[in-house]
């Protein structure tokens, strides 16, 4: 039973601020609803975005459309917020956090950059090669 | 012997052992890991499809284009509504699972029970909204012919410009159908194709005699003026050539070699990537079913501890947080 003390007493101890203290909740329920009504905001953008295309948003920027970064960068937003208040990452030791974060982070990017890169490789061969594959 | 448990009287000391520095029970340190381990996983496939879509960047399948459905709205053109629609279930049953676990905090037996409830039939429908995604994909909608390369051509009107199915122009032959059943097996021998309604040459027969329908080939053109891509349309006379000199099947829907809607690969993914996520959100359905009749027995209540609607709740987010990703790369990019 002590470590059930504990255990409650060490959630007694929710951060309820997001933005960077920017919005800080009274209570834990609060900030859950708070959390649901940014996501779901941000998706409401996104499908709207994708729903109309602008066509000023087809200009390329690094390679990628406009459109398609902040469709990314939307997608990070919206993980950030899910793993910090839903998953309680926020509440967890910075060594767990540190753990599993930036573990995934590093290993997620480096399997995508090698895999992006060998497939434009590949396109370009085909797109170059002097027989063409579509026969 | 008491001397099996040894106290070193260091345990003060940072390394002196009986310290917790990721202050975390053993369990819910293994599911953040194991949550990890699964999320490169789904990085696998993720990059994988990311790898052929670079591979093919010019003939890829619009996905507006391919999951335009919606539930009673049978042929309008609804593009990514059904999977947003999908994507708030999935938030919302996230958010009952989060405040299941903070009923759990507070001992709140039949408040966790009744959030518990919610967030099962959450997954249920979302499970259930995967299943009519895939049904819609399977059997696809206009029909394309397929070439000797391995490509597809969809069939277009020449003056709206708006897709045609091959229902709508195919000269069907005659059928030796109708003395055998479908439960006699082999009815289609000789008439259709393997997979489809029409043989290829039906197709073609009613493509010469249709002069208002015109072929799209999977090939992506840049539109100067919107900056957007767009597939690229043939005129009349070029796809009468190129039906000829290149076509030599008919495909409807979709399986694991073919699909009515572009390259092979794009069905290929879409089966295993929404597959695997529909897979891991059953089983997440089935934990928190367990746990659930778990917190009616009073297990937990018991134990004095709800840490077990934590874990499983890690894991229903993560499903949550695979589903972010899949949307956007499989529906928005």
């Amino acid at each position: 039973m002590a470590d059930h003390a504990a255990h409650t007493d060490g959630h007694a101890a929710h951060k309820l601020e997001i933005f960077r203290g920017l919005v800080k909740f009274k209570s834990n329920t609060q900030k859950i609803w708070g959390v649901l009504i940014f996501l779901s905001l941000v998706t409401i953008v996104e499908v709207a975005l994708g729903y109309i295309k602008p066509d000023l948003l087809n200009a390329t920027f690094l390679k990628l459309k406009i459109l398609n970064w902040i469709f990314i960068i939307l997608t990070l937003v919206k993980a950030y917020y899910i793993t910090w208040d839903f998953m309680h990452m926020r509440d967890e030791t910075s060594g767990l956090r540190r753990a599993v974060v930036w573990t995934a982070v590093f290993l997620i990017i480096y399997l995508i950059a090698i895999l992006l890169v060998e497939g434009e490789y590949i396109y370009e061969v085909y797109r170059d090669a002097a027989v063409s594959s579509d026969f | 012997m008491d001397s099996t448990v040894v106290s070193t009287g260091t345990e003060e000391d940072k390394w002196g052992g009986g310290t917790k520095p990721l202050n975390v029970s053993y369990g819910k340190m293994m599911m953040w890991f194991f949550i990890l381990s699964d999320a490169l996983t789904f990085t696998g496939f993720l990059a994988a499809y990311g790898f052929s879509r670079f591979k093919f960047i010019e003939e890829w399948p619009l996905a507006d284009e391919v999951f335009n459905h919606f539930p009673f709205l049978h042929g309008t053109d609804a593009p990514m509504f059904y999977v947003a629609l999908m994507t708030f279930i999935l938030i919302g049953s996230s958010v009952t699972m989060v405040l299941a676990v903070d009923a759990g905090h507070q001992m709140k037996q039949k408040k966790v029970a009744f959030y518990m409830l919610l967030t099962v039939i959450g997954g249920m429908i979302f499970v259930g909204s995967q299943a009519w995604e895939w049904k819609n994909f399977i059997s696809g909608e206009y029909g394309a012919v397929t070439t000797k390369g391995g490509k597809i051509l969809q069939f277009l009107d020449v003056e709206t410009g708006k897709r045609v199915a091959l229902e709508d122009f195919a000269e069907v032959g005659p059928r030796d159908a109708a003395p055998y059943g479908n439960s006699q097996g082999v009815w289609f021998e000789s008439s259709g194709e393997y997979n489809a309604t029409y043989t290829f040459e039906e197709v073609k027969k009613g493509f010469e005699a249709n002069p208002n329908v015109t072929i799209r080939t999977q090939q992506l053109i840049l539109n100067e003026e919107t900056g957007g891509s767009e597939k690229l349309v043939l005129s009349r006379a070029d796809a009468l050539v190129k039906l000829n000199k290149d076509g030599v099947g008919v495909v409807e829907g979709a399986n694991l070699t073919e699909n009515e809607y572009g390259a092979p690969l794009f069905a290929d993914f879409f089966f295993f990537i929404t597959g695997f996520h529909g897979f891991h959100v059953f089983s997440g359905v089935m934990f928190n079913l367990l746990v659930f009749f778990n917190v009616l027995l009073g297990t937990y209540e018991r134990r004095g501890s709800y840490e077990m609607v934590e874990k499983v709740g890690l894991y229903w987010h993560f499903v949550d947080l695979v589903w972010v990703f899949v949307f956007t790369f499989f529906y928005l990019v």
